[in-house]
């Protein structure tokens, strides 16, 4: 009963009723976690060597979550004002108060639990077959469990502690997953890379967080005491002539920069790619890395708080900046998997453009599509990986005949993900992106345009190189992967095409949902930044996108299917430009040479002046004057104090010495001492006689 | 008196009626002697539990007043009594000392030279240490303060390794040096006029003085008085530049030793600060709290540099023991700080820092068995002779990767509740500071990683393919505390409603 009334029920902006799903939605990621502990402590003995614990933990959280999206989006697509549904608990008390936790849904959350739920399970599923008899097979998937927990915790939480407890978690079964094969030396060092560099943008994420707690005074984003309710509290100009809620956005923006691999923090998500392939398509392509997506979405009220807008468009940049330029890099790339990486850069690029430029509902669409059509990418590559044995594209090419079901499901995630308009998920999302970008930044959108033609270029030249053209590699046999893992691409290649029509720009049931989950106020901001914007459908930006796309097949197909156009004979004017992309324009050397550098120096400058200043020069300083001292002391003692007392012995045992030889035993000797002292004595009185004077200071004295 | 108070004398003295009872048993039987010492140490372990349960989170603190409190004259004329009590700094300290003095004694059976002394003196440790945290007049505190340092000196000078004698007394004499320092503060206390007026009489009263606030007029001699006692507090935390014992203590003390050093001799040096220096001096505290901030903020970065660039794991630990005790420092200076406004994040910056303390006691506890484990087996701590453990020793592997996330603040476990409360409050002092703490976090990722590296991953180092993964024992010893670091780590409400009482009690002195 006391239980029940530390519940603290806050339903927001209207009372109604809320179904027992949505009360209930913190089982979702419970149930992973339980997952996770079985199948860490009994694994081996479990059903399917645990593998059957984790996907039926997985699959219930996909019905749960499901229900709620039909219950979010479809059910209640008429109420779309009906707000969030939120819950807290104490956590932890604080002098007379207590910090909160807890979780809320909304349809932010709902989008983000379905898109986990599905690539999860699909992607657990898939593993079946492509871990099949690896020694580790259970505790893959207890780490896999527990990164679905982390994850769905993430995007239920109501408060930011819980957003960076489950995004530090989900950063950890990253870490381990990648060094899932820790006995190969390039994956431990690409796991400890991962976990270093996005803990760098972390500490933005938790020096915001603190500066939004000191200043409202709450770690809750919603209700009357929220964050999101207090955010004018941090209207005043902070360092660098900021106002705090600027410097806030930024901090926060540093987390996600960290999470999504975003320029200059992007360096660790191709080496991720050293983790097994299904890891790669869950957690380093669907979801995990557009967690900073989801994190500068969730916090979105921060950035249109700030009037300045400076947060907004370092977002902006950074993100359309990150999308050309993990692009270019795609390009000169030969390993399958690190073409996609660079993908996966660049598109997440594109929807932190889309949010900077108050795409808030694009880059969220964005974020769903992708998820889809990556993860089928990559599970698609990890089939190919799986049938061939080489990562390699140089030795593929003509799979498309042994290979047909994952061929052809691949091509759908390509044209998805070039953004094909109409007929694909990605076309719809993309254009969406543009679209804002047309209206409201014209530099994002020309990079945007230009990002698309990219795109198109690396992925077909992908495509081609892999399942067109003749098999270059005779040694290499390819077949066919096993039906366990042709069924999820199948049904991520048939999102990578259904999912785009929840958003069409004719109804948009996406939008119409997702856009009250600002709240009225920023809502208001939001409309008012895209006044003017016409809604539906923008043929300007259609054509442009379409052009892109056109372009970037065409010149991808006479350069790599048919070669008309032979950029070998570039090699002697552009040399140098193949090397700096293809070397990734040296970021990870300069790191090297710098950043690593510097600190293995302060390391040992510190270790260095530990040893020998402090603990040589002053403590055993200390001490061996000490010892020096007691040593001084010491030989004083012998020699000084000793040496007065041993004199006075020495001279007593001398005179005794000498005065020994006066003591003969001969009657004669005493006699004649006898007479010589008498005569002394009288010639001495005699002389004393006559000098009387002489002997008056001692007759004085005694007188 | 408290119908209970009997509980604090029998839980500091059980150890001490086991030190003679081990003594009556011959050398040559050393299973009974390891098994008695053992059952001895779970009495004050299960007592401390009770007392845990038992404690009133509203009742009174620390200097208003004490729960389970004893007080019987000692020394009338001098105004010495027997004073016992405990309030919300120091029960989970009580119950962190029996805990890992029982998880040491299990760990320690191991021990095959001379076991009789080895484990009375493990005992008379214990009560030294539990003395510590419980007593409320100064000769009782000195007394026990002084009493644990001499069996840790033979510890580490009989049972240690290659330059124990060197390390011992380097580490014995460091820590007289405080105590010296300490001694003359608590004398110039005594006779300090506001005590004399406030208890009719000089004593050594500990209640008596917080509540006189000695020299409170007289600015010199109380930063004199609080120098002194930060000396001795300092040394035995340590604090930067105070720590070069640390290092050399830990690496040739045995691993049960550098244990209870870790978990609980440190603690000994932060206790005193909130429960002397800052309650006792709390004006002279608030007028050099940035000095202590910065101390403890060189502690945290420079600590974790210096752990990266070390090659044997246990030095490594060493020197992470800095950087932790780094934010228990910091959290005290910023909760003690002269700042008017923020009651609310102080009392958050003392809550991290006592978290940080049982934090630390359990997790870095946890590491030096996991050093001492492979210890036994390979012969050596060099870093570089290991790797690839993790597909020898899998269970092992789990336990120190577990360790190793929970020392770097992951967060699900107790030492990201610690960081991020210190940090938080510590926002609220100076932006600057905990921005550069933050420096330290990164850092302490840096060489944690890089040390599960070195030692689990990459391919098998074929010396060690066949080491034997951890046993029973050493999995005993280790669960609970791993199992605490998690639980308090995901419900930290318990623990915290129990700092947070004492937190409140003591920035509530200032405001």
């Amino acid at each position: 009963m006391v239980a029940r009334e530390l519940f603290v029920r806050c339903r927001i902006r209207n009372q109604i009723s809320y179904s027992v799903m949505t009360e209930y939605a913190w089982l979702i990621p419970l149930l992973p976690a339980l997952a996770f502990g079985l199948t860490l402590l009994f694994g081996r003995r479990g059903p399917g060597k645990g593998a059957y614990i984790a996907i039926g933990a997985i699959c219930a959280s996909l019905v749960m979550a499901c229900a709620l999206a039909v219950e979010w989006f479809i059910a209640g697509g008429s109420q779309a004002n009906r707000g969030l549904y939120t819950v807290s608990v104490p956590w932890m008390p604080v002098g007379t108060g207590a910090i909160h936790t807890g979780f809320s849904i909304d349809a932010l959350s709902v989008v983000m639990l379905l898109v986990v739920t599905v690539v999860a399970s699909l992607v657990q599923i898939y593993s079946i077959g492509y871990m099949h008899g690896d020694p580790r097979y259970p505790r893959y998937f207890a780490y896999h469990s527990l990164f679905a927990s982390a994850m769905l915790a993430l995007v239920i939480a109501n408060n930011m502690l819980l957003m960076f407890i489950s995004w530090e978690l989900v950063g950890l079964t990253s870490y381990l997953l990648i060094g899932f094969w820790f006995e190969r030396p390039s994956a431990m060092r690409a796991a400890k890379k991962a976990f270093l560099v996005t803990r760098v943008g972390d500490v933005g994420f938790l020096a915001g967080m603190i500066l939004l707690y000191i200043k409202t005074g709450s770690f809750d984003l919603f209700g009357k005491e929220g964050v999101f309710e207090n955010l004018t509290r941090l209207d005043v100009i902070g360092p660098f002539g900021l106002p705090l809620v600027a410097i806030a956005g930024l901090l926060l923006f540093c987390g996600a920069v960290g999470k999504s691999a975003q320029f200059p923090l992007h360096v660790w998500l191709p080496d991720a790619m050293e983790g097994p392939t299904p890891v790669s398509a869950l957690i380093h392509a669907a979801t995990m890395v557009a967690a900073g997506v989801y994190l500068v979405a969730r916090m979105y009220p921060v950035y249109l708080a700030d009037a300045s807008g400076t947060a907004l468009q370092a977002v902006a940049y950074v993100g359309a900046f990150t999308a050309l330029f993990a692009a270019t890099i795609g390009l000169a790339q030969n390993d399958i998997k690190r073409i996609l990486a660079y993908s996966t850069i660049s598109q997440l690029g594109y929807m932190m453009a889309s949010l900077g430029v108050f795409g808030y509902v694009a880059a969220v669409f964005h974020l769903m599509t992708h998820a889809f059509f990556k993860a089928n990418l990559f599970l698609g590559a990890g089939s190919v990986i799986h049938g061939t044995g080489t990562q390699d594209i140089r030795e593929m090419g003509g799979l498309r005949r042994h290979m047909p079901w994952t061929y052809w499901t691949f091509l759908i995630s390509t044209l998805s993900l070039c953004g094909v308009p109409f007929v694909t998920a990605g076309g719809w999302s993309k254009e969406e992106i543009l679209a804002v970008a047309w209206h409201t930044n014209r530099v994002v959108f020309a990079a945007g345009v230009f990002g698309a033609l990219l795109t198109t270029c690396y992925m077909f030249r992908l495509v081609y190189r892999v399942f067109h053209g003749q098999p270059r590699n005779t040694q290499i046999h390819a077949h066919e992967s096993p039906r366990v893992m042709l069924v999820p691409l199948v049904v991520l290649g048939f999102l990578a095409i259904s999912a785009g029509y929840v958003g069409t720009p004719w109804a948009n049931v996406f939008e119409h949902n997702l856009l009250p989950v600002l709240g009225e106020t920023y809502l208001w901001v939001l409309e008012h930044r895209l006044e003017g914007m016409g809604h539906g459908f923008n043929a300007v930006v259609f054509a442009m996108a379409l052009g892109a796309v056109a372009v970037g097949i065409a010149l991808a197909s006479l350069i790599w299917l048919k070669p008309v156009l032979n950029i070998q004979k570039l090699q002697p004017y552009f040399g140098w430009l193949a090397r700096l992309v293809a070397n990734k324009y040296y970021i990870d050397e300069i790191y090297q040479a710098t950043v690593i550098r510097a600190l293995m120096a302060a390391c040992w400058i510190a270790f260095k002046f530990d040893y020998w200043v402090i603990d040589y020069a002053i403590v055993n300083g200390v001490g061996y004057l000490t010892r020096l001292a007691s040593q001084l002391y010491g030989w004083f003692d012998r020699t000084v104090v000793d040496g007065l007392v041993n004199l006075i012995g020495w001279t007593t045992k001398a005179l005794g010495n000498a005065l020994r030889y006066l003591q003969t035993g001969v009657a004669q000797h005493y006699v004649f001492l006898t007479v010589v002292a008498l005569v002394i004595i009288s010639l001495a009185v005699l002389v004393g006689h006559y000098r009387e004077e002489a002997w008056i200071p001692i007759a004085g004295f005694y007188r | 008196m408290d119908p209970n108070s009997w509980i604090l004398p029998i839980i500091t003295f059980i150890p001490l009626v086991g030190v003679v009872i081990v003594m009556f048993i011959p050398k040559e039987k050393a299973t009974p002697i390891k098994v008695v010492s053992l059952v001895v140490s779970l009495i004050p372990l299960a007592l401390s539990v009770w007392l845990w349960a038992a404690y009133d989170r509203g009742g009174p603190q620390f200097p208003e007043g004490v729960q389970f409190g004893v007080r019987v004259p000692w020394i009338p004329s001098l105004g010495v009594n027997f004073a016992m009590g405990v309030d919300g700094l120091s029960v989970p300290l009580v119950f962190l000392t029996a805990l890992l003095t029982t998880l040491s004694l299990l760990y320690s059976f191991i021990i095959a030279e001379r076991p009789k002394e080895y484990f009375w003196m493990f005992l008379l440790l214990e009560t030294g240490m539990l003395g510590v945290f419980v007593s409320l007049d100064f000769v009782l505190f000195f007394v026990f303060w002084e009493v644990s340092l001499v069996p840790m000196y033979f510890l580490i000078g009989i049972w240690g390794g290659p330059r124990r004698e060197y390390a011992a007394i380097k580490f014995f004499l460091y820590t007289m040096v405080g105590s010296m320092a300490m001694l003359l503060a608590i004398l110039a206390m005594y006779f300090s006029p506001e005590v004399l007026r406030l208890a009719g009489q000089h004593t050594f009263d500990m209640i008596a003085i917080a509540k006189a606030h000695p020299y409170a007029a007289n600015a010199t001699i109380a930063a004199l008085v609080f120098w002194g006692l930060f000396l001795g507090f300092a040394i035995k935390v340590p604090m930067f530049p105070f720590h070069t014992w640390l290092p050399d203590a830990h690496v040739e003390a045995p691993t049960a030793g550098s244990v209870i050093l870790a978990g609980i001799l440190l603690k000994m040096g932060t206790y005193g600060f909130m429960r002397v220096l800052m309650t006792m001096l709390p004006q002279t505290f608030a007028h050099y709290w940035w000095i202590i901030a910065i101390l403890s903020l060189i502690a945290i970065v420079y600590g974790a540099l210096v752990a990266m660039a070390q090659w044997d794991f246990k030095k490594l630990i060493a020197y992470s023991s800095v950087n932790h005790m780094g934010y228990v420092t910091l959290g005290c200076a910023v909760a003690g700080s002269g700042l008017l406004a923020g009651e609310q994040s102080k009392i958050i910056a003392l809550n991290g820092a006592q978290m940080q303390v049982f934090s630390h006691g359990l997790l870095t506890g946890a590491l030096f068995i996991l050093v001492g484990i492979i210890y036994e087996r390979a012969h050596t701590r060099m870093l570089s002779d290991f790797g690839g453990l993790g597909a020898v020793m899998p269970i092992y592997a789990g336990m120190l990767s577990f360790c190793s996330f929970g020392s770097l603040g992951l967060p699900g476990m107790t030492g990201f509740i610690a960081e991020l409360s210190v940090l938080t409050g510590t926002y609220n002092a100076s932006p600057l500071v905990a921005g550069l703490a933050l420096i330290g976090i990164v850092v302490t990722a840096a060489f944690m990683l890089w040390t599960v590296q070195r030692v689990l991953l990459g391919p098998v180092n074929p010396r060690w393919q066949n080491l034997p993964d951890a046993d029973a024992r050493e999995i005993i010893s280790l669960a609970p505390l791993m199992a605490l670091a998690l639980i308090f780590g995901i419900v930290p409400s318990h623990i915290l409603a129990t700092f947070n009482a004492a937190s409140q009690a003591i920035v509530g002195i200032l405001h």
